[in-house]
């Protein structure tokens, strides 16, 4: 079934969208920022870090903008001080939960939880800082894996399985003590899986996944050849 | 199986049964084989033979009979023999006597008098044949009118027939969310798709919460006949039943009764020799409490780890390996097939308006009777923790009751008046659950309590989300200080600021209701909470 024509106001805006858009997309179009951290165009979205929470007019629950689609009528409000107060508690749990010291990070400077934070206003962790102390895998010739440093936001889990076609990447454990893994818990350099393409490495928003032999500030990160990859792949099907 | 044989083996095993002039019932499920039934089964049944009784004298396993606490039961019947009874807390030692009272009056020193209200307040319909026939033998679950809704449905009624009588019943999900059945049975209906799925969610996992496993030890046959009527329903072929790991007598009781109905032609291709085919098989749950989600569950099912999805779509429309599937837990689909015998309306005229029919809940902690009962909706709390719990023992004074398990609340003294159905629950800041009743007395602390769910919530999130896999991490570091007196006020409001974020912002079930505990004991007991402050 082709996709219909939908009208919603995202923001007091009247929008107009294909039934098939997310409200994120929609509204990125229109030229509205939802902030997202786990979202990545061209991965599928998984709906897992809750930034990109809005509210919808009727709707119980606040919906996560990344995967609920539009719908006619629906009014969208994006941003609201209740929004941007647990925005900024996302943003105190993810910096309390694991290390996250910028100033010593590789990626410092060109990090996108860094940068949501401070585009948030989140200069203030109210809850105890967890600070877990988790082993470094660098066995890889190439990248290292410091999983102090990780968000959870399983775009290496997602790029690796849809992009790359390796998967490579999975998560392991519950809660607090999920982790990213390399195939079955090994270490990253004796996975027979991984293809070394690095897709990993440039979709990870923080410093978990570094090229090796970069210092701090030094890791810059290019995402922009995803959705090309993505156009590509779906205009050839 | 064609038609007319199901009848004629329901009265061949009746005449067969009548003709025992004495029958003793063990219960053989979990609560009673844990204090050796099995042997007090055996024993009797080596004394009958011995003194060559066999032929008189029936000794059966049965499903549970209720009163846990009371454990081992044996149950002497039928109603006509003088000696009818039911007994408590025997030993294999008793075996003797027991045989040796046969037809002369009961042994006074095990009866467990009947006529109090644990037993005489219930209403019995999903547990009707829990404790009085044998879950290893389809013939005794036939003997009692056992799949006898599903031939009704199939050859007299068309699926939107059966939803139909589903609608009229009332019934709403047991799994806790009290959604209507017929809605999700007629939305699976509608859904379009060109294979469809039924599956049963065994995965109980709240702590102190044992009625699902009680219905699948005691009665095995009655959640696949519920399933095969709601296959037939929604025009599904094929179902599982997702059980959790840790119920192996459950397991091996729910795969003999597979294997059982599809060696008649219950279950199985063209079943009593129609078109409706209905396949079943059992998939083992491995110990995760998220898996109770119904996207999380399907995702376990698909052999994926088991972790919830945003829904929309929901399972009705986008399921198991993106089909059409409907899920209903274990006490819903035992209600189906009664309700497909008495007609809608008459499960209807149980319980109250809102909240149709009987719930079953299992009774724990500080209370005199532990055990499962099964009771009208709207009966109110004090009934059921006095009355038929016989209420607090040792002296101590009763504080509050969770139901609802994690996700659930606190309830205290106050409310025990009132009617205790899915909306007067949710008013107080419970839910109905699955129906687990926990009772606390006067030495619970309610902080602990309260770290007690946090805890296991904490430990049972599946990672994917942010709020519930630190929030929960950081709401059950807040308690452990209050409990330990090393927390100020300032602490109090950014737990309470915590608990309302990580209840709006979570992902699925388990984050969204993982607070519940805490802003209900801070609700009724936020003295307990003062106490422990640092001044």
């Amino acid at each position: 079934m082709a996709a219909q024509i939908k009208t919603l106001k995202i923001d007091g805006r009247d929008i107009g969208a294909r039934s098939d858009e997310t409200i994120l997309e929609v509204a990125r179009e229109n030229g509205i920022g939802i902030p997202t951290l786990c979202n990545l165009e061209g991965l599928t979205p998984v709906g897992a870090c809750r930034m990109c929470l809005v509210e919808v007019k009727g709707a119980r629950r606040l919906l996560p903008a990344c995967v609920t689609r539009v719908e006619e009528g629906m009014e969208v409000t994006t941003s609201s001080e209740r929004l941007t107060a647990y925005r900024r508690m996302i943003l105190e749990f993810i910096f309390s939960e694991r290390n996250h010291i910028c100033s010593v990070c590789v990626s410092n400077g060109h990090c996108e939880l860094q940068d949501m934070a401070s585009r948030l206003g989140m200069n203030h962790v109210r809850v105890r800082y967890q600070t877990p102390r988790l082993p470094v895998d660098a066995s890889h010739q190439r990248f290292v894996i410091d999983p102090n440093r990780c968000i959870l936001c399983t775009r290496c889990v997602r790029v690796c399985d849809e992009v790359e076609g390796a998967h490579t990447w999975d998560v392991m454990g519950r809660g607090f003590h999920a982790r990213v893994i390399t195939d079955l818990g090994q270490e990253w350099g004796t996975s027979e899986t991984c293809t070394s393409c690095g897709k990993c490495v440039h979709v990870c928003p923080t410093g978990a996944l570094v090229e090796k032999g970069r210092s701090v500030a030094e890791m810059t990160k290019r995402t922009s050849f995803l959705p090309y990859l993505k156009s590509m792949r779906d205009g050839r099907e | 199986m064609i038609p007319e044989e199901l009848a004629e083996m329901a009265l061949f095993e009746r005449e067969t049964q009548q003709q025992y002039q004495h029958q003793i019932n063990v219960c053989v499920a979990s609560g009673c084989l844990s204090l050796q039934s099995d042997q007090i089964r055996e024993s009797l049944e080596k004394e009958v033979r011995r003194r060559g009784e066999e032929r008189w004298c029936q000794v059966r396993g049965v499903g549970c009979m209720g009163l846990c606490t009371a454990g081992p039961l044996v149950s002497v019947g039928p109603f006509t023999d003088p000696a009818a009874a039911l007994y408590q807390e025997v030993q294999v030692s008793d075996s003797l006597d027991i045989i040796d009272s046969l037809g002369e009056g009961a042994v006074s020193r095990l009866v467990c008098p009947t006529d109090g209200p644990f037993f005489q307040r219930q209403v019995r319909v999903v547990l009707e044949n829990s404790g009085q026939i044998d879950p290893e033998r389809i013939e005794d679950y036939i003997a009692a009118d056992g799949y006898e809704g599903l031939l009704k449905v199939l050859t007299e009624m068309n699926p939107s027939d059966v939803i139909e009588q589903m609608t009229r019943s009332g019934l709403r999900g047991r799994g806790g969310g009290g959604y209507p059945t017929s809605l999700k049975w007629t939305t699976v209906a509608k859904a379009v798709g060109p294979r469809k799925f039924v599956i049963c969610n065994a995965d109980e996992g709240d702590p102190g919460a044992f009625m699902d496993r009680s219905v699948l030890e005691s009665d095995p046959h009655r959640v696949l006949e519920g399933m095969a009527i709601a296959a037939y329903a929604v025009g599904a072929g094929e179902g599982y039943i997702y059980v959790r790991a840790e119920y192996p007598l459950a397991i091996k009781r729910l795969r003999q009764a597979i294997h059982q109905a599809e060696r008649l032609g219950l279950l199985g291709n063209r079943i009593f020799g129609t078109t409706f085919s209905f396949h079943v098989e059992v998939r083992l749950g491995a110990g995760a409490f998220v898996c109770g989600e119904e996207t999380a569950l399907i995702a376990s099912i698909e052999g994926k780890r088991g972790t919830p999805r945003p829904r929309p779509p929901y399972p009705a429309e986008y399921g198991l390996w993106g089909y059409p599937t409907l899920i209903n837990n274990v006490e819903t689909f035992a209600s189906v097939a009664p309700i497909i015998r008495n007609g809608g309306d008459w499960y209807a005229r149980i319980g109250t308006e809102k909240s149709a029919g009987t719930k079953v809940f299992a009774l724990a902690g500080r209370v005199t009777n532990t055990g499962i009962i099964e009771v009208p909706m709207g009966i109110t709390l004090r009934d059921i923790i006095y009355e038929m719990g016989g209420g607090i023992p040792d002296g101590h004074a009763f504080k509050a009751v969770q139901t609802g398990g994690p996700s659930g609340g606190c309830i205290p003294e106050d409310y025990l008046d009132m009617a205790v159905d899915y909306d007067s629950l949710v008013q107080v800041g419970s839910i109905m659950g699955s129906g687990g009743m926990i009772i606390m007395d006067d030495t619970s602390s309610m902080v602990d309590v309260a770290r007690f769910f946090i805890e296991f919530c904490m430990s049972e999130s599946c990672g994917k989300c942010v709020p519930c896999r630190v929030g929960t991490v950081h709401i059950h570091d807040l308690l452990t200080r209050i409990s330990e007196g090393m927390a100020s006020m300032g602490d109090l409001s950014t737990l309470v600021e915590l608990c309302e974020m990580v209840r709006n912002t979570s992902l699925c079930g388990l984050g969204q209701s993982a607070p519940n505990p805490v802003l209900s004991t801070l609700r009724f007991f936020r003295d307990e909470y003062l106490a422990h402050i640092r001044a």
